[in-house]
């Protein structure tokens, strides 16, 4: 297609459809609301459904019934939306089923500053449902890798029959950048396991907890089985201690035993700096000027960007702290990523906060102020 | 239902009883319910594989697992949606939903939705006017002075007459039944094979709570019925074109002739000497977003990188409307301009939106503004042109046109050529005609009679 100006927004959708999405069901809401545009006007074009639902729990319950019929299912909103989906979210957990959830964030809490940006859904992402269970969330920095991450998305929600989130914000979902999407590197497309039709088939099937169960759709060759009840590798409700933690461990260790592998961090590393920036979405666009301009300077700096916030990418952050004496973490939250920081940084490491939460962008001049880098 | 075919050898039964007996107290209502709709599928000798029974919490949500078909047990109120989902996806499947009482109360709008969107799936509703599950308390249904463990004077709200609700809603199908009624299996199986939406709602007894608190019989359910005032049976059968049908069928005919964006080759050159920040100020209704995408895209044809944030009120169609443009030579990191290199204030509204920035603005930025608007003191370079004057004569809904026009012409960033393309490559012919127009004029307006203060 080569250079366009696209909104972050079109590049999620496109990024879906790259991805053979054929199922969306969405709210409108600001400013995720042109997702579900742009997506009424090309699912339905390779033969799928796209449709505005009543609520925020309607729309992700079609997703999950979808999916579960066998759909490459997507919905999209913002924070007061994702508080309605959590209950779902959860069911999607234990029922293991695919699926792509896309956060644009606004400021909030509650309706907040509808149109305003603010990066305020991190703790929430991690946290969304009751039971604790991990989940994965990809943050796009860029128009780009807004399109990138929302395919990758997909790749992980087939592999790891687990929702995934998009955790984007209101700067880069309704602002427009030139963008090639075509020349944006992606992935082979992955499909969820299925079980061949003669095969024998339990919905939850595993040997070793991380095992991903292969699944069959509903409607398919096998009687299909799905329960939001505490239930056994057949799907079926149980209250036996010892099968209730296998299953739970089954859950935890899927996603925990590849949070390495999934993990996708940019480094941008110097030479014996002690001081390390470590961001993520549109903040870490001004933390990359903040380290030129501190290195203009002369300043030694390095730079980790994430990608993946959860599962925390452990090993990237742990290798980036060789060396670093102090960690400056600019967040457009009060300080919410942060915290997983201190608990890895070792002692004696500084971890300085860049906190706002005005609506504003972080500048690069904030965090190089706040950080110490002036 | 749907066109699949039977399954290979005569189903005698859709449940198993390997699992023993159903697990409801004695005498509960939802037993004859869950055997019903097991009589009604053996009647329509359905293949199992192609048959989804949907459950809810409550109750009447322990029953899936019984049955040999697909089983599905969502959460508390939800069970029509993930219903929906599965029809939607695969329209060919017989989808039923098996939902309480309760489950209509808090998920009443997806009944509602589901009746009016007219999604083909069945809603078996199994009311025994009160949350069996939880212990008894009050739903929905409950009729008025109804003995509940919420309504221990007697219930003081009013029941919801569930038939009576979605019919309202537009359902396409609907019967009322009571478990003690002998056809109440031929009439599920009726609600099956109906190719729209359909409901039933079965009136029965929870022998645990709401029956013996009420002292409520086959005798007292009747008569409940008689004083309400309603009838059993079939109350609604005016058949319309099921959803996915409908959805297939509209988007065929109304679906725009796709249209294809060409991609953006660089064709110009640039004079942009470092990232550049460029606002542009005006009103609802002047084009201001989409002009200045035609600028970011005139850009991006000069070989520049682009960003674009727009700034307006919800409501679309009154107040300020303001773009910011970033262009670089490079990628662009920061997306904020906290001190623009030009400002194009067009309206009035523009100008209020801009004032307290006018004030701050170091006399590095070039304002260009509608002679006609009282500017604040301001240390930025003005330029006056007579914006609204030639909008007056090119159109004025070329009004940002004109305005970015004159500010190529004076500043040289990159060729009016660029700006002319991109109008005739992104807009349709008779906006691009009338376009092409005001950007000759607003061009002329910097060579001819623009002052600079
Ligand atoms: C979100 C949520 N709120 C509350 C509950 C608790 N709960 C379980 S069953 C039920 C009511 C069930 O009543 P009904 O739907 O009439 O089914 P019955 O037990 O009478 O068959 C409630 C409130 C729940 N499971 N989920
Ligand atoms: S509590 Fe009521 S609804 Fe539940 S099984 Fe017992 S009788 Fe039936
Ligand atoms: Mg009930």
């Amino acid at each position: 297609m080569g250079r366009e100006f696209l909104e972050g927004n079109e590049a999620i959708a496109r990024g879906a459809m790259k991805a053979r999405c054929d199922f969306f069901a969405g709210y409108p809401i600001t400013p995720a609301s042109s997702i579900l545009h742009y997506m009424l006007e090309l699912v339905p074009a390779i033969g799928g459904t796209a449709i505005q639902a009543e609520d925020e729990i309607a729309s992700i319950g079609f997703c999950i019934g979808a999916a579960m019929a066998g759909r490459k299912a997507m919905t999209a909103t913002s924070g007061p939306g994702i508080s309605l989906y959590s209950e779902n979210i959860g069911l999607a957990q234990i029922g293991e089923t695919p699926l792509v959830i896309v956060n644009v964030q606004r400021q909030g809490p509650a309706t907040g500053s509808a149109t305003k940006g603010a990066e305020g859904d991190i703790q929430f992402t991690r946290w969304v449902t009751s039971g604790g269970l991990p989940v994965i969330a990809l943050s796009p920095a860029t128009v780009g890798e807004a399109y990138e991450l929302t395919y990758r998305a997909f790749n992980l929600a087939e592999q790891y029959r687990s929702p995934v989130f998009v955790l984007t914000s209101k700067e880069i979902g309704v602002t427009r950048e030139s963008v090639d999407l075509d020349a944006i590197e992606l992935p082979p497309l992955v499909e969820r396991k299925r079980v061949g039709d003669d095969e024998e088939y339990l919905p939850h099937r595993f040997d070793r907890p991380a095992d991903v169960p292969a699944m069959s759709d509903f409607g398919g060759a096998h009687i299909a089985r799905y329960t939001t009840s505490t239930h056994d590798q057949a799907a079926y409700l149980t209250a036996k201690p010892a099968v209730i933690q296998e299953m739970i461990d089954h859950y935890t260790a899927k996603i925990d035993a590849v949070a390495d592998d999934i993990a996708l961090v940019k480094r941008d590393f110097q030479e014996s700096a002690e001081t390390l920036i470590i961001s993520y979405g549109i903040t870490s666009r001004s933390a990359a000027v903040a380290v030129r301009e501190a290195r203009a300077r002369g300043a030694r700096v390095s730079s980790l960007v994430l990608q993946t916030l959860w599962p925390v990418p452990q090993r990237a952050i742990l290798a980036a702290l060789d060396g670093i004496r102090r960690v400056i973490v600019p967040e457009m939250n009060m300080g919410q990523y942060r915290l997983e920081i201190e608990r890895l940084a070792p002692t004696g490491v500084a971890v300085i906060g860049v906190n706002k939460m005005n609506t504003t962008l972080i500048s690069p001049a904030e965090i190089q102020r706040t950080g110490g880098l002036l | 239902m749907s066109t699949t075919g039977a399954p290979a050898t005569p189903c005698a039964s859709y449940m198993t009883d390997k699992l023993g007996p159903l697990p409801f107290c004695p005498g509960c209502g939802h037993h004859v319910v869950a055997k019903a709709l097991d009589q009604a599928l053996v009647k329509l000798q359905l293949d199992p594989h192609k048959v989804v029974i949907v459950t809810d919490i409550g109750c009447i949500g322990l029953s899936d697992r019984y049955f040999t078909t697909n089983a599905f047990h969502g959460l508390h109120g939800r069970a029509v949606t993930y219903a929906c989902g599965l029809k939607l996806a695969r329209p060919e499947l017989t989808v039923i939903a098996l939902m309480g009482d309760g489950g209509c109360g808090i998920g009443g709008t997806h009944v509602l939705n589901v009746a009016r969107r007219n999604i083909g799936i069945t809603l078996i509703v199994a009311n025994n006017f009160n949350y069996g599950m939880t212990g008894g308390q009050h739903s929905v249904t409950t009729p008025s002075a109804g003995i509940t463990s919420t309504t221990p004077w007697g219930n003081v709200e009013g029941p919801m007459d569930l038939c009576g609700t979605t019919i309202a809603a537009g359902a396409a199908w609907v019967a009322r039944c009571t478990m003690f009624d002998k056809d109440l299996a031929d009439v599920m199986a009726q609600a099956l094979a109906q190719p729209g939406f359909a409901l039933l709602d079965v009136w029965e007894l929870c022998t645990a709570y709401y029956a013996p608190r009420n002292r409520m019989k086959k005798k007292e359910l009747d008569d409940l019925l008689a004083s309400d005032g309603l009838r059993l049976g079939v109350l609604a059968d005016t058949p319309r074109p099921e959803y996915s049908a409908r959805y297939r069928a509209a988007y065929e005919t109304g679906r725009a002739a796709s249209k294809r964006r060409p991609a953006i080759e660089v064709q110009h050159g640039n004079s942009v000497p470092r990232q550049t920040g460029i606002i542009i100020a005006g009103s609802a209704g002047q084009k201001i977003r989409s002009t200045a995408a035609l600028f970011a895209q005139a850009g991006m044809f000069s070989g520049l990188e682009a960003t674009q944030k727009d700034d307006y009120p919800i409501t679309v169609m009154t107040g300020h409307s303001l773009a910011e443009l970033i262009f670089s030579r490079q990628r662009i990191d920061y997306t904020a301009i906290e001190a623009p290199d030009y400002l194009l204030v067009i309206s009035e509204d523009g100008l209020i939106s801009s004032h307290d920035r006018l004030q701050r603005l170091p006399d590095t930025c070039t304002v260009y503004a509608e002679q006609s608007l009282d500017l604040p003191v301001t240390k930025a370079r003005v330029v006056r042109c007579p914006i609204a004057q030639a909008a007056a004569q090119a159109g004025r809904r070329s009004v940002a046109v004109i305005a970015v026009a004159a500010m190529l012409q004076d500043t040289g960033l990159f060729p009016l050529d660029a700006f002319a393309r991109a109008i005739s490559t992104f807009q349709e012919a008779n906006i691009a005609e009338a376009n092409l127009k005001a950007l000759k004029a607003g061009a002329a307006l910097v060579s001819d009679r623009l002052s600079a203060d």
